[in-house]
């Protein structure tokens, strides 16, 4: 097998999982539309002040929803020791880390929209310049999966890495909350031209992440 | 007969616990060698230092002509290790488990069937391994065991919870390990049993190989 059927047997086998399970359907997206209900809770009645943090507290509420994502990949990865299993089987650790990397990107993209339909309805925002938003989004998306996917293995075989994971991959991905709000903020007040640095900002990121994820994802599976 | 693995005063620590203190072994091709020894003896260690999850702190240690002081990863897909876990997803049927397991070791999907065929597994094919028994979860790992057709198949209590039928399946494979070139170390308390297929045992005590390493006699497998 060449890397990408390698990629794809290894994203293939990580979504039949969540499939099957539901994890994703019936409790990440649940709980990144609560996150985003507790903030218009909070935030109301003054509607301006919503729609002005909006891109804020929607790419809170995705980073948020990444922490249980990536806990999720990898606690398959633990229950039966399947990790060991993994490594037996000869797959490539790069097409590992983007087989892993790439099913959770395409959970927080099945996120992102609803919470994106949430945004318009609860906040009463016009996502305006639609391709700014969606490449912004896009690329804050691959450097969020790639970068959960890496610490989300360093943490592996720690008893500790429900705690561990947030403190250590939130700090990480600041940039990409950053880059991601500012880039939305452009998109939604109608000045595209302003979200295109943010998007080469974020896109720079998702390559170096992806870049480091799969250089480092085999020695740290390793060590796990 | 070609020499298959060699260790020579190999050191593995777990932490500062030497779990293997100085172990000499040898193996040959088509030898089925009984690892004996009580519990701590540093079996499992073994089995998994051979199959590269458990680093070589000192000493020689060269595992199907690959150097494992240097290398842990190249000689994985020619072994497969039989451990206390399946390394199985619980969401994933017996069928996709083991069809997972063949394509990531590069075989075609027939082995799979072939397996499945082999180790009586067919009433379960479309059973989700979270719902099979232990026996049954033994059995699945044997079938991806001998699915990857391995050089070196490592088998870790491999007794531990099989029914009468699985019982003699296992004997099966022990008994053809010889005609079918494959070298096989069993880790096991069943001495009885594992004596009348071994061709030698070594026995394990403190991380260190004592005893018996003569030829055995191969009457005929029993099959209670």
């Amino acid at each position: 097998m060449n890397l990408a059927q390698e990629v794809g047997l290894v994203a293939g086998k990580d979504l039949r999982i969540e499939r099957r399970a539901r994890v994703t359907l019936q409790q990440i997206l649940p709980f990144g539309a609560i996150v985003l209900l507790l903030f218009a809770f909070a935030l109301d009645p003054d509607r301006g002040v919503l729609q002005r943090v909006a891109p804020g507290l929607f790419w809170v509420a995705v980073l948020l929803a990444l922490l249980l994502a990536v806990g999720r990949a990898f606690t398959i990865e633990t229950e039966n020791n399947a990790r060991d299993g993994l490594r037996l089987s000869g797959l490539d650790p790069a097409a590992i880390f983007l087989g892993k990397a790439a099913a959770i990107g395409l959970q927080l993209v099945l996120l992102e929209a609803l919470l994106a339909v949430g945004v318009v309805l609860l906040f009463d925002v016009s996502l305006s310049s639609i391709g700014p938003l969606v490449l912004a989004t896009v690329a804050a998306t691959v450097g969020l999966a790639a970068t959960g996917t890496l610490y989300g293995v360093l943490a592996v075989g720690l008893r500790m890495r429900e705690t561990l994971v947030p403190v250590l991959l939130l700090p990480v991905v600041s940039p990409v909350l950053l880059g991601a709000t500012r880039a939305w903020e452009a998109a939604i007040d109608g000045v595209p031209s302003d979200a295109w640095p943010w998007v080469g900002v974020l896109s720079v990121f998702a390559v170096l992440a992806v870049g480091a994820g799969m250089l480092a994802f085999g020695p740290l599976l390793e060590e796990a | 007969m070609q020499p298959v693995l060699r260790l020579r005063s190999t050191v593995c620590l777990l932490g500062r616990f030497p779990a293997l203190a100085g172990l000499d072994l040898d193996a040959n091709e088509g030898e089925v060698v009984l690892l004996s020894g009580g519990n701590g003896a540093g079996k499992t260690t073994l089995l998994r230092l051979l199959a590269g999850l458990l680093p070589v702190h000192s000493g020689e240690a060269e595992v199907l002509g690959v150097d494992l002081t240097r290398d842990r990863r190249s000689h994985r897909r020619e072994l497969a290790l039989v451990g206390h876990e399946t390394a199985c997803y619980d969401d994933l049927t017996t069928r996709e488990n083991l069809e997972f397991a063949v394509r990531a070791s590069g075989l075609p999907i027939d082995a799979a069937t072939e397996a499945i065929g082999r180790l009586g597994l067919a009433p379960l094919a479309d059973v989700v391994h979270g719902r099979l028994s232990a026996g049954q979860r033994r059995r699945l790992s044997l079938a991806i065991a001998l699915a990857r057709t391995p050089k070196l198949l490592l088998l870790d209590e491999p007794h531990a919870g099989l029914d009468a039928e699985g019982r003699a399946v296992l004997d099966d494979v022990l008994a053809d390990a010889s005609k079918e070139g494959r070298t096989v170390l069993v880790a096991s308390h069943e001495l009885d049993r594992t004596r009348a297929l071994a061709t030698r045992e070594v026995v394990l005590t403190a991380g260190q190989a004592h005893g018996a390493l003569e030829a055995m006699p191969r009457p005929e497998p029993a099959r209670t």
